[in-house]
């Protein structure tokens, strides 16, 4: 058997044990990549810094699911904390039940880094369910769906929701959701009501979301952990999303040299197969 | 009438919220947000639906001595200590709370390293199946690469005009392929909703014809 069939024929649990190497190795050796900002996180940043402190509030809807948070929750924390630095006013809903408790902890932590009080500076609306219903409800009046925050209290009684009634009182909703979440935002607040709508989505979905930057349906995206890792640099407050930067690389690169060793292997051997299907016949 | 009732709610609910959004008068707007709240209310017994579908399919499997039961036993366990632990402490979660420390401690890393799992397969399948067997799949991988590598930031290091191509691939082919395939949807899914409120798409009643 020669070296290039051998090579085909390896146990893949080799290349799992690699692939673990090279996603841990750079955690314990930063290889100190520098982040490039690209054009859409630009816009998103800019959007957000357009807002004005103490005013209106962000609207941020925490649409992911554990699954995606390791991609979602970077953006999320960074996101809160440019509003924070800023004194911009956020109110954090979730459109997924097992969001819920994701928004929880990343409003926690971030709140609690810049002393931020509840009420006067953040507001957690909650989860509620459906995804057309809550979207085009809040168009017409926010206390239509959350007439009380997560835990009861009316948003009559609390102070940053104080004349904020639909969109017309949102300058700008960001959604970060694994899902299609985003999109849905599009069509249920952007297309009726002209609300302004940001999104963070993972890489895998970024692509499908192109047609809507290029519209301005969107006003900006995040795109997977890149994405994180760029508007964490623009905060100037490095995170996950950076730290996680040195191991992507590494594992992008090693993938592409998985698919040309793959395809070398395969053409190299592909005589001896052709050969060996010949003499079976 | 089993049949003509549903047929006739779809129709009649289905026509007016198109036709809503063509008239600004109050009384149809009031109408159109009453609706909104009962399709809330919809969704909210949609979950208790497939709880209450879990609970009977894993208890069938337990009682019938399934070879796989263990797992049926344990997705019980954890589903209804969950609810017990949800409706115990109130309407309103809060940080710190039993609930919430099993779901950051249990739920939320289970489902991030299933997730995570997805790099392991993804190298391994790059490495087996990814072949450069046409002049399209040659392409698909051109551009796979191009495309990985610009997204990162060693991308940058490597050449400036990885992330511009990059960038060119995103924009351009990939956005007019996107922007294809969401109009070809978006038809279907009109043509698909003017079936189904028109009764001419039966599917969603279930049973026999």
């Amino acid at each position: 058997m020669s070296g290039f069939q051998k090579l085909l024929d390896i146990d893949r649990r080799w290349i799992f044990l690699a692939i673990a190497i090279a996603v841990v190795v750079p955690f314990f050796k930063p290889l100190g990549l520098p982040v490039v900002v690209t054009e859409p996180v630009r816009n998103l940043y800019e959007a957000v810094d357009e807002l004005q402190p103490n005013s209106q509030p962000l609207l941020l809807a925490s649409d992911y699911a554990p699954s995606t948070s390791p991609e979602l929750e970077p953006m999320s924390l960074a996101i809160l904390r440019h509003c924070m630095s800023r004194d911009v006013n956020v109110a954090v809903m979730t459109l997924h039940p097992a969001g819920f408790g994701l928004a929880q902890r990343a409003i926690g932590q971030v709140a609690a880094e810049y002393e931020a009080v509840y009420g006067e500076d953040y507001v957690f609306l909650g989860f509620q369910p459906g995804v057309s219903a809550p979207i085009l409800g809040l168009g017409v009046a926010i206390t239509n769906i959350f007439p009380e925050d997560a835990y009861g209290t009316p948003l009559s009684d609390i102070p940053m929701m104080e004349g904020i009634r639909n969109y017309d009182d949102i300058p700008l909703v960001i959604t970060l959701a694994g899902w299609s979440a985003a999109e849905a935002w599009v069509y249920y607040a952007y297309q009726p009501y002209g609300q302004r709508v940001g999104a963070g989505v993972t890489a895998v979905m970024a692509t499908d979301y192109y047609p809507y930057l290029d519209t301005g349906q969107l006003v900006g995206l995040l795109g997977g952990m890149r994405g994180a890792a760029e508007y964490e640099v623009l905060v100037e407050r490095e995170g996950k999303g950076v730290l996680g930067m040195d191991s992507q690389s590494v594992i992008h690169l090693f993938i592409i040299v998985l698919i040309i060793l793959g395809n070398v292997a395969y053409f190299m051997t592909r005589k001896s197969r052709r050969l060996a299907a010949q003499g079976k016949e | 009438m089993r049949r003509q009732i549903p047929l006739l709610l779809c129709f009649v609910a289905g026509t007016f919220m198109a036709v809503q959004y063509f008239i600004p008068h109050h009384a149809v707007q009031d109408a159109h947000d009453r609706l909104l709240g009962w399709l809330q209310i919809l969704l909210a017994f949609a979950f208790l639906l497939g709880t209450v579908s879990l609970i009977r399919i894993h208890y069938h499997k337990i009682r019938n001595r399934a070879p796989d039961r263990g797992y049926s036993f344990v997705t019980l366990v954890g589903l209804l200590g969950m609810i017990g632990l949800g409706f115990f402490h109130g309407s309103h979660i809060q940080p710190g709370s039993p609930f919430d420390i099993i779901f950051q401690n249990v739920q939320v890393p289970i489902e991030a390293t299933m997730f995570s799992l997805l790099a392991f397969y993804i190298a391994s399948a790059a490495f087996r199946a990814f072949r450069a067997r046409t002049l399209e799949a040659t392409l698909l991988l051109v551009a796979a690469c191009i495309v990985m590598l610009g997204r990162v930031p060693i991308g940058d290091l490597l050449h400036r005009g990885i992330p511009a191509l990059t960038h060119w691939i995103l924009n351009v082919p990939n956005l007019a392929a996107k922007r294809g395939i969401m109009i070809g949807v978006g038809l279907g899914m009109m043509s698909t909703a003017l079936k189904i409120v028109l009764g001419i798409e039966r599917a969603w009643m279930g049973g026999s014809e």
